[in-house]
């Protein structure tokens, strides 16, 4: 989420302002013992990164560690060495590729090693393994763990019985637990003023994402997405850098509409919009660029996708409020992505097909996460009768490259594309294909006609 | 001489197989008004749903009985296999009985399977029951309070009795009577494995998740006067404690294979809701029954992977079990994609290799057909155990 497309000639301004954000953010953490700096290792969704920097403890978060591991093609062995301990070639990746890189020295994507962790904060948000990941390193570490039980949103709005259980643990249980690591106080000044930065961030992201509904669409809501969210889902929320990096990112991108330019993928910038998508589900990460340009070069742009919202939904309308600053952390924890009911979650991904124009959306479904990935065959049923708009299937995983196959995926990809090829001229009331319900839901009836999915 | 509880181990196994839920729509035909609440794996408060009148039902899955058709077409070949034939069963009409079903806060899975449920039966009653992973009287329990109160509310406005705390407080008098003999029951399985198999008790208490608690207790009771009166001989099996099959169950076969391979299941945690209250649940003078409930849960619930650990160390409460019933070893079974207990695994193994305990491990899915490989590994781990005192 936080490595640049590097390809470009020439990288833009708030590229090289991300780029020198982690930079420095690794260099303290590489320092973080010699200087006295407490470590935190939390989740990217439910994350409280103001509270953490408003006690300048510096987090470490281990899923942006195994994504990383991934791009560099570091995971195989990472994972390897957690099966040969014992974990499962059934579970999360990412838990085994956090284990090996633990396990081979814990050397962090700057290539320096990462501190322990002082404390293990435990945010239980929208992923149950989180939970179980935790317990995994706590006996690794032998560290202190304070954990956030963040409640499920089953019926898509927050009650005040929700709210007033995450804040009372965020109040008695993970505040006090912070302090102590830290040292001192809890400042609540500092923390409204850093919820204060995190808006205005949010407010330009929202902006950025929005930005799409142009065509051509300037951005790659999902491929180029990720690095979008980078700061705002790791460490950085909630600072001035974030704010600086988000302003710069929306003038670009606002520039960009203005000009009339599509978005930059790894070979470049894209010259013709054919297809545009919504994405459900996260990226894999082992062939990241590889599984870009299945779309890029076929002129598809993924005008949204749900994997940018699982550290934040913004394009709703929430915002961190300095005014009622832990009511406002709980909500936050409360409406990430993955913390929806599926009914919620269809609700998003129909307005997103229809605000954002889409011609077809997609679901990546990735082994190693139930929380995406329970539910999505019926989603893709339900979206398609809702809206009309075709949807693709297709699966990997997040960072175990054995479940990426290149070419089934690149050929599901480009048959799908050929789905929308097909219905050109044809608006959403035109039927779409039934899907087969004995067989594997994925599979059209009528393919042929339809142009074929495998 | 015939075998004095056969006729009982029988009525068991007819009640754990009637997947149509006859039972369940028998009990409807006598209580007029009556709803049947289905819930998953692993918990829920049983006795709330009593209180006000509707008969809980656990859902197990389809074991290895059904084909499984349309089920499979709304999961991923990586998904655990109770969903696909939970899925199954209601789709042919077979959950027609029920009135609306709980999903406790076990993992991902159930939880996603509570929405897809939402979409694919809207008329349905569905709720999920986020159990609290915070153990805080006064946070996790004040919230789970909450949330039972608000099952209460909502099944009444389905047409459930409105919630009585006298009504409360006799439904988990039962409980714990019940609770009380199922605790008999496993002191007589640790006691004398050869005169209650584990797979006859599995059968006597699953039995239960489709009865209302007292006629439950009765049957308990019965089965347990009966196999008193069986003539046995001791046997020298290798006394195991099987875990990780906490919420997909293994097929019937498949513990009778284990026993038949020179096994004692002598604790498991096959039914772990029935026994997720470790002792009875005490109200105290002048408190809400609720309040005693969910202290209950706080404070007494089992050990297990989809409860939080906190300061605690994974897999010591299983050692303690292992020396309290005098158990040789250990055998780790979970469901094939079970990330609870497959995430648990090398946590526990490696407890129990610190504690000296010899351990195996295999994975299964309710519809496994094929046990030989396991019986033969359960085999070899119990002859290990008999001969050297460890796997090897």
């Amino acid at each position: 989420m936080s490595e640049q497309v590097d390809s470009h000639d020439q990288k833009d301004k708030s590229q090289q302002t991300q780029k020198r954000m982690i930079g420095e953010h690794f260099d303290k953490l590489a320092r973080a013992k010699e200087d006295g700096k407490k470590v935190v290792y939390t989740f990217v969704p439910g994350n409280v990164t103001e509270l953490l920097g408003a006690l300048d403890l510096l987090p470490v978060l281990p899923e942006i560690n195994a994504l990383q591991s991934g791009m560099r093609k570091r995971s195989a062995g990472y994972i390897a060495e957690a099966e040969k301990a014992g974990h499962s070639e059934d579970v999360c990746t990412y838990v085994k590729c956090d284990v090996g890189m633990q396990k081979s020295g814990n050397i962090g994507p700057t290539g320096t090693k990462l501190p322990d962790p002082d404390l293990l904060l435990l945010s239980y948000t929208g992923c149950f393994t989180f939970m179980k990941w935790f317990e995994i390193l706590k006996q690794e570490y032998n560290c202190p763990v304070v954990m956030l039980h963040v409640p499920y949103q089953t019926e898509g709005n927050i009650t005040p019985e929700m709210r007033d259980y995450v804040t009372s643990q965020l109040e008695r249980n993970v505040i006090p637990a912070l302090e102590k690591v830290a040292g001192k106080k809890l400042d609540r000044d500092a923390l409204a003023h850093r919820m204060q930065l995190s808006a205005k961030a949010e407010e330009d992201l929202v902006a950025v994402w929005e930005s799409a509904k142009h065509r051509p669409s300037p951005i790659d809501g999902y491929f180029g997405g990720v690095y979008y969210v980078g700061p705002i889902f790791s460490s950085f929320r909630g600072s001035e850098d974030a704010v600086t990096y988000y302003r710069e990112l929306r003038e670009e991108v606002e520039q960009r509409v203005r000009e009339g330019r599509g978005p930059m993928t790894p070979d470049g910038e894209q010259k013709q919009e054919k297809y545009r998508l919504v994405v459900e589900g996260p990226p894999n990460w082992t062939s990241f660029h590889d599984f870009w340009r299945m779309f890029s070069k076929e002129g598809a742009t993924v005008v949204s996708s749900t994997y940018t919202r699982v550290g934040g939904l913004y394009d709703t309308g929430f915002r961190h409020d300095y005014r009622r600053p832990i009511d406002s952390l709980a909500d936050y924890c409360l409406g990430c992505y993955t913390n929806l009911g599926l009914p919620t979650r269809l609700d998003l991904l129909e307005r997103y097909i229809k605000d954002y124009q889409a011609d077809g959306f997609l679901v990546n479904s990735v082994k190693s996460c139930n929380s995406f990935s329970v539910g999505q065959l019926l989603m893709l049923r339900k979206l398609e009768e809702r809206t009309g708009v075709p949807g693709g299937f297709i699966e990997s995983d997040l960072v175990d490259p054995r479940y990426f196959g290149k070419a089934n995926i690149e050929n599901r990809i480009q048959s799908f594309l050929q789905v929308l090829e097909a219905r050109r001229g044809k608006g959403p009331g035109d039927p779409l294909p039934k899907r087969s319900e004995g067989k594997r839901a994925l599979t059209l009836i009528d393919d042929q006609k339809a142009g074929g999915l495998p | 001489m015939t075998d004095p509880a056969f006729a009982l181990v029988e009525r068991a196994h007819s009640i754990v197989d009637d997947r149509k839920l006859s039972t369940v729509a028998h009990w409807k035909d006598n209580h007029l008004g009556g709803l049947a609440i289905g819930h998953m794996p692993i918990y829920v408060p049983r006795p709330l749903i009593e209180a006000i009148g509707c008969l809980p039902v656990a859902l197990f899955g389809g074991g290895d009985a059904i084909d499984i058709i349309r089920g499979d077409s709304y999961f991923q070949s990586y998904i655990c296999h109770i969903p696909r034939s939970t899925v199954e069963l209601a789709l042919s009409g077979d959950f027609d009985a029920l009135d609306g079903v709980l999903f406790p806060s076990i993992c991902d899975v159930i939880r996603n399977l509570g929405g897809m449920w939402r979409m694919l039966f809207p008329k349905a009653y569905t709720a999920y029951v986020d159990l609290p992973q915070n153990f805080d009287r006064d946070i996790g329990g004040k919230f789970y309070v909450l949330e039972m109160r608000r099952i209460a509310r909502e099944l009444q406005e389905r047409g459930a009795q409105p919630l009585d705390p006298d009504a409360l407080r006799e439904c988990i008098a039962l409980e714990n009577e019940r609770r009380a003999v199922i605790a008999e029951l496993d002191a007589l399985r640790r006691a004398e494995p050869w005169r209650v198999k584990a797979s006859e008790a599995y059968l006597i208490v699953r039995a239960g998740g489709a009865m209302e608690t007292k006629s439950h207790t009765l049957l308990l009771r019965e089965f347990i006067t009966a196999v008193q009166q069986r003539t046995v001989r001791p046997i020298d099996n290798v006394r195991v404690v099987l875990v990780g099959s906490f919420c997909e169950q293994p097929p019937f076969a498949l513990i009778r294979a284990l026993e038949k391979s020179g096994c004692d299941i002598v604790d498991d945690d096959f039914q772990l809701g029935m026994r997720m209250i470790d002792g009875p649940i005490e109200i105290a003078e002048g408190e809400d029954p609720l309040d005693a409930l969910a202290r209950a849960y706080l404070d007494k619930g089992q050990e297990t992977a989809s409860r939080y650990i906190g300061d605690l160390i994974k897999g010591a409460s299983l050692v303690r079990r292992v020396k309290e019933c005098n158990a040789d070893g250990v055998i780790f079974a979970a469901a094939s994609f079970c990330d609870p207990a497959l995430l648990d695994q090398p946590m526990i193994e490696a407890a129990l290799t610190k504690a000296s305990v010899p351990h195996t491990s295999f994975k299964f899915a309710e519809n496994l057909g094929q046990f030989s490989v396991i019986r033969e590994q359960a085999g070899a781990f119990s002859d290990a155990v008999k001969l050297w005192g460890a796997a090897s």
